[in-house]
């Protein structure tokens, strides 16, 4: 019991004492971050458009996606993404771009093990609870959407 | 002699050699200079970073046998251990060398378990020349323990820098360098912190065990010490271990200090500190003993810090045990007076070739060349005029 008490004291003068990460800088640069990459992808889709007039708007925002993966994997791969996440914090992890970081990174990691033991099986090590969720939650709202449509 | 967890040796086995290989980034820390080789690239030419910690080791090692002036067959005994799983680094490296080898895991306090089992065999006389060594790797370590290094996350300000290096040293009864005199083993301690991005803290209750229970067991205060040297414990973990032992009535003033906190500088941004067993390995067969024989420091009490976690355990949410282990290193022989005995002797040496060459040049001027002088005597006439 008396260690149990000693315990919870030290870990409550631990947080106490711990340097907090002050919000407001933080917040700026992933907002300034997150709000470039949006903006490069809205500069892709209108170029998109204007190059490609038959192109549907559709279709413009899957090309989109595709060209922002496929950079966020060469910056990850040449090791400027993590720079650029270091600065940013959440506003380069939220965007798309973060998702394919998140895949780049541990496939480069685990080379060294091999093709199907190193990337493949880890390849999803970080990226994998981000589409367990995708599609869990997918299900849930067309199992909804469906429910509301019968009335 | 055995005081409860003190052990007082009493043939004070010597440290006679030291080795120490680190990184780039560690190489332009605060320690730089001191370091015997520096790489220059974190993959010092291998593969993958496991190789390359194992080489780093194995370099380590012969180094470190080099410099103590001894043969491999002169070595009785290789103990080391290292950060990565079943600690493979250590044992593969230890299958390039022709002697035993014990391998240990202590996480960061490695240095001091391999030094406090080396010195006390090598004082019970069941060895005769026992080699300690350490290290890590911050590619490896982080794989292991946290996220790829490319992922783009930051990092939370408690966060520590695993060091990229290693560090070995011999210990003797014959030979010179600084002598052991005390080893203290600690007991494993855990005051319910689970963060793992958060060491100092979990380290720093372990630290404080072990220092107070050498304290009491050696009758000693830390003022009798000219440096108390934590391993690990970071910013944070420093300033809690302090704040603990101001609980318990022991202040530690200007003598304390944390190889993780001193070892990078600040713009090299590693947030709490260095990390991990190469950290306080570097720094202690590097700086320190240097120091120590060059006598700016008389005492020490070396007590790194350990987490004894895994990745499987805090993923299930458990606690993080510690442990330290602590050891006095003093040196007796006064290196200053030595070393300036050597260079008068060196001085003697030189002067007496030099009066020798200038007696034969001089010889030889005077059987060869009397026309040479004749033609000085002239311009010497000649400037005076």
């Amino acid at each position: 019991m008396e260690d149990k008490k000693r315990n919870e004291m030290y870990n409550k003068y631990v947080s106490a004492k711990i340097p907090k990460t002050r919000p407001w800088p933080t917040l700026f640069n992933s907002f300034l971050v997150g709000g470039i990459i949006c903006l490069i992808g809205q500069g892709i889709n209108d170029l998109l458009m204007l190059g490609f007039p038959n192109l549907s708007q559709q279709s413009a925002w899957a090309m989109t996606l595709i060209i922002l993966i496929f950079i966020a994997a060469f910056l990850t791969g040449i090791g400027v993404y993590d720079q650029i996440g270091k600065f940013a914090g959440g506003g380069s992890i939220v965007p798309i771009t973060g998702f394919s970081n998140s895949i780049t990174s541990p496939s480069i990691e685990f080379r060294s093990e091999g093709i199907v033991y190193g990337i493949c099986v880890k390849m999803f090590t970080i990226a994998g609870p981000v589409i367990v969720f995708g599609v869990v939650s997918s299900m849930v709202v067309g199992l909804i959407y469906w429910i509301i449509s019968l009335f | 002699m055995q005081k409860e967890q003190t052990f007082i040796l009493k043939k004070q086995p010597r440290i006679i050699g030291s080795y120490t290989i680190v990184g780039p980034k560690e190489g332009n820390g605060n320690f730089g200079e001191y370091f015997d080789y520096v790489m220059k690239n974190d993959c010092f030419g291998e593969k993958t970073f496991e190789r390359a910690e194992r080489k780093m080791l194995e370099t380590a090692i012969t180094g470190v046998i080099q410099k103590a002036n001894l043969q491999q067959k002169d070595i009785d005994l290789m103990i080391a251990g290292d950060l990565l799983n079943q600690i493979v680094s250590s044992s593969y490296a230890a299958r390039m060398f022709q002697f035993p080898f014990l391998g240990v895991y202590g996480a960061c306090s490695t240095m001091a378990e391999t030094i406090a089992l080396g010195s006390i065999l090598v004082d019970s006389g069941y060895c005769k020349n026992v080699v300690c060594c350490t290290g890590s790797h911050f590619s490896t370590a982080e794989r292991q323990y946290r996220f790829p290094l490319e992922l783009g996350n930051q990092r939370p300000p408690t966060a520590q820098w695993t060091v990229t290096g290693a560090g070995a040293s011999v210990l003797s009864l014959d030979g010179r360098g600084p002598k052991i005199s005390m080893v203290t083993l600690g007991r494993v301690v855990d005051w319910g912190v689970n963060d793992v991005n958060n060491m100092g803290a979990a380290m720093a209750p372990a630290a404080r065990d072990t220092l107070l229970n050498h304290l009491a067991n050696t009758k000693t205060t830390p003022d009798d010490y000219d440096l108390i040297l934590t391993g690990d414990l970071g910013k944070l973990g420093s300033e809690i271990l302090i704040d603990l032992m101001e609980d318990e009535g022991v202040n530690l003033g200007v003598n304390y200090g944390d190889c993780g906190q001193m070892y990078f500088k600040s713009e090299q941004e590693t947030l709490c500190g260095g990390s991990g067993s190469g950290c306080c390995a570097t720094v202690f067969n590097s700086y320190i003993i240097q120091k120590l024989k060059e006598g700016q420091y008389r005492k020490i009490l070396f007590l790194p810090t350990g987490a004894l976690l895994s990745p499987t355990s805090t993923q299930q949410g458990d606690t993080i045990p510690c442990v330290c282990h602590a050891v006095v290193i003093e040196n007796d022989v006064d290196m200053k007076a030595e070393k300036q005995q050597k260079k008068q002797t060196e001085k003697q040496k030189e002067d007496y070739v030099n009066k020798q060459n200038e007696k034969k040049i001089a010889n030889m001027r005077g059987m060869k060349n009397k026309s040479i002088k004749s033609t000085k005597k002239g311009e010497n006439s000649s400037q005076g005029v």
